[in-house]
């Protein structure tokens, strides 16, 4: 194998070979990622580097490779989401509520991945509290799109909520990234910086330590640039979780061992209803070009229909506020977090530091999910909304009894400019168009870079299985990826001169 | 006991259901794995669940299902096999989550009932109308700083019962009457200790007041009443505030009021206090909690025997009035003390031992049975030697009053300190010769006046150390002293 001269560049699986073959060291691999990261801080991608843990990680696991006990990550550095709970590493959801918050825990998901022999390099920006598609709504200033179109320096939103962990994927900043998925929150950034992005089966990871946005809708998963890195670190963040009533007990496969297999025979289902008015052509040329590479590859492509998927942004707009609205009243200033000075009573107290502490955009959102959940309104909003839920899920059961894998766009148009969309909420939902569908019904979905568009910048393709089963998923996603060939990369603007 | 109250304008009806909070029973609390013992330091047993830490998750404690099921299985209930959890919002600093897991709409149990016994002898049941398990909150300390306000999570989280019943209850006697039933079933059940004054059973009370046989009246709701004679006082009180109010043409108003112990009366919450939108829905952290059959059926299966079957049954084996048997039954400790004390023993003689001697020197003391320095066995030794003549039952209270202070086998006593009835006739009129040739004057005297025996018996017993049999010194000196057959 020939690596390539920056270790910053190898994929999670070339590292992982060159770390087992002792061809490069963890902290080798380490410092040559916290020195990229110093570089690149324009892309503001961190919220809170870890450089000495990242290096003091790496040591440890050079130590256990020296003993020959390498798990399944061993020194591999790792960027994590900033909505994952990191013992005595300062956790902040993207929020001012948060940005004194250190955790005195771990979560399952980073705890499997450290207990896998992963090293951490620190933890990325995001969309407040995971509300949002663009990362502006993040109280720790935007994240950067390391793509800009062809001849241009306008600066890209890197997509939402995960647009850290997408942004550092893409600028090689890290070898992969823990993201969470809500409505869209891996898939879509992913798909806007050229990156793959798994949002798992719900209940294959663990929510446990993982600040909550919507429980029900809430899923943790991979951020890589191949499909094959997304498969390993799926592998290594799945597990059933006693502190966890809603993972669930499906063994967790080889991912990888079953990778390569191709879609031959395999039953490709194309929604009529993704199909939509107004979107850029590329996007349409692309969806089918997809389904053409997959044929050509032996699958078979079924058109099928998702008859309530109209419904499905109203219904997550209705059912993610109102549990976020919940979730998001234990941030009151009392035990933890921010806390108001001047306060002169308990609601004083409470409004003050929510009012100073939470974003416009979670204010919103918090506003809405009240008002839904109010009594006189609970029947018209939150009972409705799941029941549009329990037939959109119906809608995929009912497809996939004519095919394996749905194939649709990731989203609806490219990376779009800062500040271009943050004045019309609405246009903002629009971004997740295609992803919530699948949070609604629980169901995984991966985005897989397709191509660029005319300007030059990356689009996903998004491939939906059934409930538990990644493996397909990520085959299927693998086949799109080698039919794409998918080679660009963004040029370093935001390297320090 | 009339159960109408008198208004200037004639009779009215008191209409009462209550909330009552039961603590499960339980070492963990509902959602977590945090300790539940009563009295420990402040914020000394909070889990980061019950803290409401970022991330946290609920967990379902599986023993305190089966605590809601076996109650629920007392109260002659249905258990429903699924049930939901759903968050109630609101905010309060010693709420840290800002809401609390509760169950609205889908409870783990439904309908059921309870049998009170009134003083009169009439039965009366009070139905049951769910019973749902929910997280209590954690406790707002206000007199710790001159102004700030302190929290103490402890309580957080731990699992109650809140037990609805219908309004079927019409006196306050019937109230109190209910609340001990309840208290007792419970703890037969072992699923609460109905320690009111630790706050581990607390009620709220509905009441409402309508002509004899009129529709339902508006209710006001008592918070936390949380002593039977606070419940006896407060009904009292807010039935007779509802009529003045309305016969003096005013109306009531639905609100929640507070019962101030010290001034026995009621008192409107603050409108703040009671203006909450709870916003209920699903807890989608939980799935809902869905209930297999045979595991219903096995706690079923070991459910203890209720106070209202040990109550037939003491009185339908053992012969024992309503009164006595509806006495014993009110505490498991006490029930089963009776029967191990009652064994091969005739009931009453054991009743009116227990009564007599027992209750009273526990009640001289200070203790509960639960804490009886006399064992029911060592109690039943006693009673069988006075059975089988081995004592008198003078002897058998010094026994009594000796194992109670310094412990030991009955028996033991008796035979160590010679206390065995003398009902050798010799030796008891050799005693009786003793006593007549030591009082020929008062043998002058009881030929006069029979009624002197009394005093012959008291030397006698004195002479014999009181272990001679009382019925045969009798005879015997009604012989000696040729007395005549009815002195």
């Amino acid at each position: 194998m020939s690596l390539p001269t920056n270790p910053t560049s190898f994929t999670l699986a070339d590292a992982r070979e060159a770390v087992r073959k002792k061809e490069i060291s963890s902290r080798e691999l380490t410092q040559a990622f916290v020195s990229a990261i110093e570089g690149a801080r324009t892309l503001n991608a961190f919220v809170t580097e870890t450089p000495e843990k990242a290096l003091a990680m790496a040591d440890a696991s050079d130590a256990r490779i020296a003993k020959g006990s390498m798990g399944p990550l061993e020194g591999l550095p790792l960027a994590i989401k900033d909505l994952f709970c990191t013992k005595g590493v300062r956790t902040t959801a993207g929020s001012n509520i948060l940005s004194n918050f250190i955790p005195p825990y771990e979560s399952t998901v980073s705890q499997n991945l450290w207990d896998a022999g992963a090293v951490m390099l620190g933890k990325t920006n995001m969309d407040e509290f995971a509300m949002g598609s663009s990362n502006e709504t993040s109280y720790f200033k935007p994240v950067l799109n390391p793509w800009r179109a062809r001849n241009s320096n306008r600066n890209l939103v890197p997509g939402g909520s995960s647009g850290g962990s997408a942004a550092s994927v893409a600028a090689n900043l890290c070898l992969g990234a823990t993201g969470t998925d809500t409505g869209g929150s891996i898939r879509q950034p992913a798909a806007v910086t050229g990156t793959v992005g798994l949002k798992p089966t719900y209940g294959r990871c663990s929510r446990w330590g993982i600040v909550a946005f919507a429980s029900s809708l809430d899923q943790a998963g991979p951020m890589t640039r191949t499909v094959r890195d997304a498969a390993i670190l799926m592998k290594a963040m799945a597990s059933v979780d006693p502190q966890d009533s809603t993972s669930v007990d499906v063994p967790v496969p080889d991912y990888e061992a079953t990778l390569e297999q191709g879609v031959k025979g395999l039953r490709v289902g194309i929604p009529k209803e993704y199909r939509i008015d107004g979107a850029p052509p590329e996007i349409d040329a692309m969806w089918a070009k997809g389904a053409e590479w997959l044929k050509a590859q032996g699958a078979e492509i079924v058109d099928v229909s998702l008859p309530h998927t109209k419904y499905a942004l109203p219904a997550y707009y209705i059912v993610a506020p109102a549990e976020a609205s919940s979730n998001l009243a234990r941030y009151d200033g009392v035990r933890f977090g921010h806390r108001a000075k001047g306060a002169h009573d308990i609601t004083d107290l409470y409004e003050k530091s929510r009012a100073e502490g939470f974003g416009a955009e979670v204010r919103r959102r918090i506003l809405i999910g009240t008002y839904v959940l109010s009594a006189g309104y609970y029947d018209a909003f939150y009972s409705r909304a799941q029941k549009l839920r329990t037939l959109i899920a119906r809608d995929f059961t009912q497809a996939f009894e004519k095919c394996d894998v749905l194939l649709t766009p990731a989203t609806p148009g490219p990376a779009f400019a800062i500040g271009e969309k943050t004045s019309d909420p609405v246009s903002m939902y629009l971004n997740d168009v295609f992803t919530v569908t699948v949070n609604l019904a629980g169901l995984p979905g991966i985005s897989v870079p397709a191509g660029l568009t005319p300007e030059g910048l990356p689009l996903g393709l998004q491939i939906i299985g059934k409930a538990f089963d990644e493996a397909t998923v990520l085959r299927v996603g693998r086949s799109v990826e080698q039919a794409a060939q998918f080679a660009a990369k963004p040029e370093a603007w935001w390297r320090a001169a | 006991m009339s159960k109408m109250i008198m208004g200037a304008q004639g009779e009215w009806e008191i209409v009462i259901g209550m909330e009552v909070h039961a603590q499960v029973l339980s070492v963990s609390k509902l959602f977590s794995g945090a300790a539940t013992a009563f009295g420990a330091e402040p914020n000394a047993q909070v889990s980061f669940v019950d803290a409401g830490m970022p991330g946290m998750l609920p967990v379902i404690n599986k023993f305190c299902v089966e605590q809601a099921v076996r109650t629920g299985l007392g109260l002659k209930a249905q258990v429903n096999r699924s049930s939901v959890f759903d968050r109630k919002n609101y905010f309060y600093p010693d709420l840290p989550s800002g809401y609390q897991i509760s169950q609205y709409k889908n409870p783990i149990v439904g309908e059921g009932e309870v049998y009170i016994d009134l003083a009169g002898g009439e039965t009366v049941r009070v139905g049951i109308e769910r019973l749902h398990l929910e997280q209590d909150a954690g406790k707002s300390l206000h007199d710790q700083h001159p102004d700030q306000s302190y929290v103490d999570l402890n309580r957080s989280g731990i699992a109650l019962m809140e037990i609805v019943t219908k309004p079927d209850m019409r006196s306050s006697e019937e109230a109190a009457a209910f609340l001990r039933k309840l208290r007792a079933i419970v703890r037969y059940l072992g699923t609460c200790d109905g320690n009111m004054d630790e706050g581990s059973m607390r009620a709220d009370v509905n009441v409402s007041v309508r002509k004899p046989g009129g529709p339902l009246g508006t209710r006001c709701e008592i918070k936390n009443v949380n002593s039977m004679r606070f419940i006896a006082q407060a009904v009292e009180f807010e039935a007779r505030r509802q009529v003045d109010l309305i016969e003096s043409g005013g109306t009531v108003r639905q609100e929640t009021r507070l019962f101030d112990s010290k001034l026995g009366e009621t008192r409107p919450m603050r409108s703040k206090e009671e203006a909450h939108d709870y916003r209920y829905f699903p807890d989608p952290d939980l799935l809902p909690l869905e209930l297999e059959q045979a595991w219903i059926d096995t706690i079923a299966a070991s459910l203890p025997e209720l106070p209202d079957e040990k109550k037939a049954r003491f009185m339908r084996d053992l012969g024992l009035s309503a009164y006595d048997a509806g006495v014993l039954v009110t505490e498991r400790e006490l029930a089963d003390y009776f029967e191990d004390l009652a064994r091969g023993i005739d009931a009453k003689s054991a009743v009116n031992w227990l009564n007599n001697e027992i209750l009273g020197r526990l009640n001289r003391d200070g203790r509960t049975i639960a804490d009886c320095p006399v064992t029911a066995h060592a109690n039943n030794t006693i009673l069988k030697m006075i059975a089988d003549r081995t004592i008198s039952g003078k002897i058998a209270k010094d026994v009594l009053d000796i194992v109670w202070s310094e412990g030991g086998d009955p028996a033991d006593v008796v035979r160590a300190r010679g206390l065995v009835q003398m009902t050798d006739t010799s030796a008891i009129e050799k005693a009786i010769d003793a006593v007549i040739a030591a009082n020929p004057d008062k043998v002058e005297e009881v030929k006069a006046k029979p009624k002197l025996a009394g005093w012959f018996v008291g030397q006698v017993m004195k002479q014999t150390g009181g272990k001679a049999n009382p019925q045969v010194v009798n005879a015997l000196l009604k012989t000696r002293l040729e007395l005549p057959e009815e002195g």
